[in-house]
């Protein structure tokens, strides 16, 4: 996957100004930044949530627009912030909307074996007749990502995972993503506000500064002092623990 | 009448959202008028294609309405639904008092089965299919009931059955209107109970919805029938009473639990056991 001058303005202000980067296969990538850094709107156009103005993103040899809906949704699964879904679902009934896009409204055999293994996988069997809004916000978040594993998708972009979570939780979070790199084979991306958790879990960092990349490199190449203050413009001190780089900032 | 109203909930991410007080019914009833204004020798089916056009139109009008202002709060959504419908039902009723026709608007404006008669009825069939098609897309409603995001991460073309599910709506309503009159509530009592007890899975309790609201309306007619026997009250009326009480209930129970499901699994050994037979279709 390959994003090329990607750029999107809103009120003629640009808000993504001529983002350029590739997008390495089967790894985890942070994106990061203060707010309003254009983040989260770069991962809209990666996912084609959001219209793109100029650029493009090449996704396997074809622009992300000229892909049919549906077949995207096998390839690339994403999941916003904004799921707070007013509905009476199971936990399972949810996970089986992952299957939509192969199998439509038919759910096969095959599918419910798919659908098992993504509740499995969470560790969610107890819960899968629960409805979901009876559900705490850790339980939900893994029931939805439960969903993108159902979805069999080679990219999974994931909209601040480990906003509103606990420690424990978010750190659970972040070691799923990790899991879904490692055991499965994705390549994730995922919007970050928590600098330690991007140095932690993932293998590359994509900093960004008012719409433009301040730095995209290895977590080693971006977690330097120097780098970090001038994009957070607050004080950074660089700890190791346990063979990676930490971030102190006051 | 209750599955379009159970469609239009989910469409419109808002329990309290139904054909009542969505202005479909209103508009649905604007299009008869103006068929029995326009075309006096209209014939029924003349006057059903009229409402059809006019309840989607409203419906259409209305959900891009609320779409565009994006009310945070639930209970604004279906404020502005009845008032809207109110306005387009104060025009109906003075281009009716204007043209002397609040006689025959009124037949179209209470709900009652005193007309259905052979010949009369048949426009009601047109239901059938319609709820059919809406049992085929019931995955696809629910998909877009859960955002704009949400639906296209899955490849689910968002506008597309947004307004084909409304269209349906719309048009259920219509042949409903057009037979027998407004029957208002059913759209939001039934779907709201049925949904707690059974959840929001389309596919689940489509078959229930239409069930009970079938059943509800049965009842309500009995009643009609028996209480100033052997003298018949409007359908409307009946419901009306009931399904105000019931939609208040429904309020106050909102506020009191939250979003909190009625559970009937939760009880776990006797009650249970009691229960499983009503609903036991749901542990599959």
């Amino acid at each position: 996957m390959f994003v090329k001058e990607l750029t999107k303005k809103y009120d003629g202000k640009p808000v993504v100004d001529s983002v350029t980067f590739d997008i390495p296969k089967g790894s985890v990538i942070s994106l990061i930044g203060p707010n309003g850094a254009g983040k989260s709107t770069v991962m809209g156009m990666i996912s084609r949530l959001i219209a793109k103005d100029t650029g493009m993103v090449e996704f396997d040899g074809k622009d992300i627009g000229k892909w049919k809906s549906r077949e995207l949704a096998k390839r690339l699964a994403i999941l916003t912030q904004t799921n707070q879904i007013q509905m009476k679902l199971t936990v399972r009934e949810l996970v089986a909307f992952g299957r939509f896009p192969y199998s439509g409204n038919r759910i096969t055999k095959a599918d419910e074996a798919i659908i098992d293994q993504a509740i499995e996988y969470m560790e969610l069997r107890e819960f899968e007749d629960r409805f979901i809004d009876e559900l705490s916000g850790g339980q939900r978040q893994r029931a939805y990502i439960a969903m993108v594993i159902a979805q069999d998708t080679e990219y999974v972009l994931l909209d601040e995972p480990t906003n509103n979570l606990d420690i424990y939780h978010a750190t659970n979070m972040m070691k799923i993503v990790r899991k879904l790199c490692d055991e499965l084979g994705k390549t994730v991306i995922l919007v970050l506000h928590e600098i330690n958790y991007a140095a932690f879990y993932s293998d590359y960092i994509c900093a960004f500064v008012d719409g433009k990349i301040a730095r995209f490199g290895t977590v080693e190449e971006v977690m330097t002092k120097e780098t970090l203050s001038e994009i957070y413009k607050v004080d950074f001190e660089i700890l190791r623990i346990s063979g990676k780089p930490l971030s102190i900032y006051y | 009448m209750s599955v379009a109203g159970l469609i239009m909930q989910q469409l419109c991410m808002n329990k309290f959202v139904s054909p009542t007080t969505g202005a479909t019914i209103s508009s649905a009833q604007f299009g008869i008028l103006l068929a029995l204004l326009f075309l006096p020798n209209s014939t029924l089916w003349g006057r059903a294609i009229f409402s059809f056009v006019f309840a989607i139109l409203g419906t259409w009008i209305f959900v891009w309405f609320i779409q565009r202002i994006r009310f945070k709060d639930v209970v604004m959504v279906p404020l502005v639904g009845i008032m809207f419908g109110n306005v387009i039902g104060g025009i109906t009723n003075y281009l009716a008092y204007k043209y002397e026709m609040t006689q025959a608007l009124s037949t179209w404006l209470v709900g009652h089965f005193s007309l259905v008669l052979r010949g009369r009825y048949e426009i009601v069939w047109l239901v059938v299919p319609l709820v059919i098609l809406a049992f085929l897309f019931a995955n696809h409603f629910n998909i877009v009931g859960m955002g704009k995001d949400f639906s296209r991460n899955l490849g689910v073309p968002y506008n597309l059955v947004l307004f084909m599910g409304l269209t349906i709506v719309a048009m259920i309503t219509a042949s409903v209107v057009v037979v027998v009159g407004s029957i208002s509530y059913i759209g939001l009592i039934v779907p709201n109970l049925v949904a707690m007890f059974k959840g929001d899975k389309i596919r689940g309790t489509l078959t229930d919805t239409a069930l009970f609201g079938a059943i509800f309306v049965l009842v309500c007619d009995m009643l009609g029938r028996v209480v100033i026997a052997p003298y018949e009250l409007p359908i409307e009326l009946i419901i009306g009473i009931l399904g105000s009480i019931l939609f208040i209930l429904l309020l106050l129970y909102r506020l009191r639990h939250g979003r909190r499901a009625i559970r009937l699994t939760r009880a776990q050994s006797g009650c249970a056991a009691a229960l499983s037979g009503v609903d036991g279709g749901e542990a599959g």
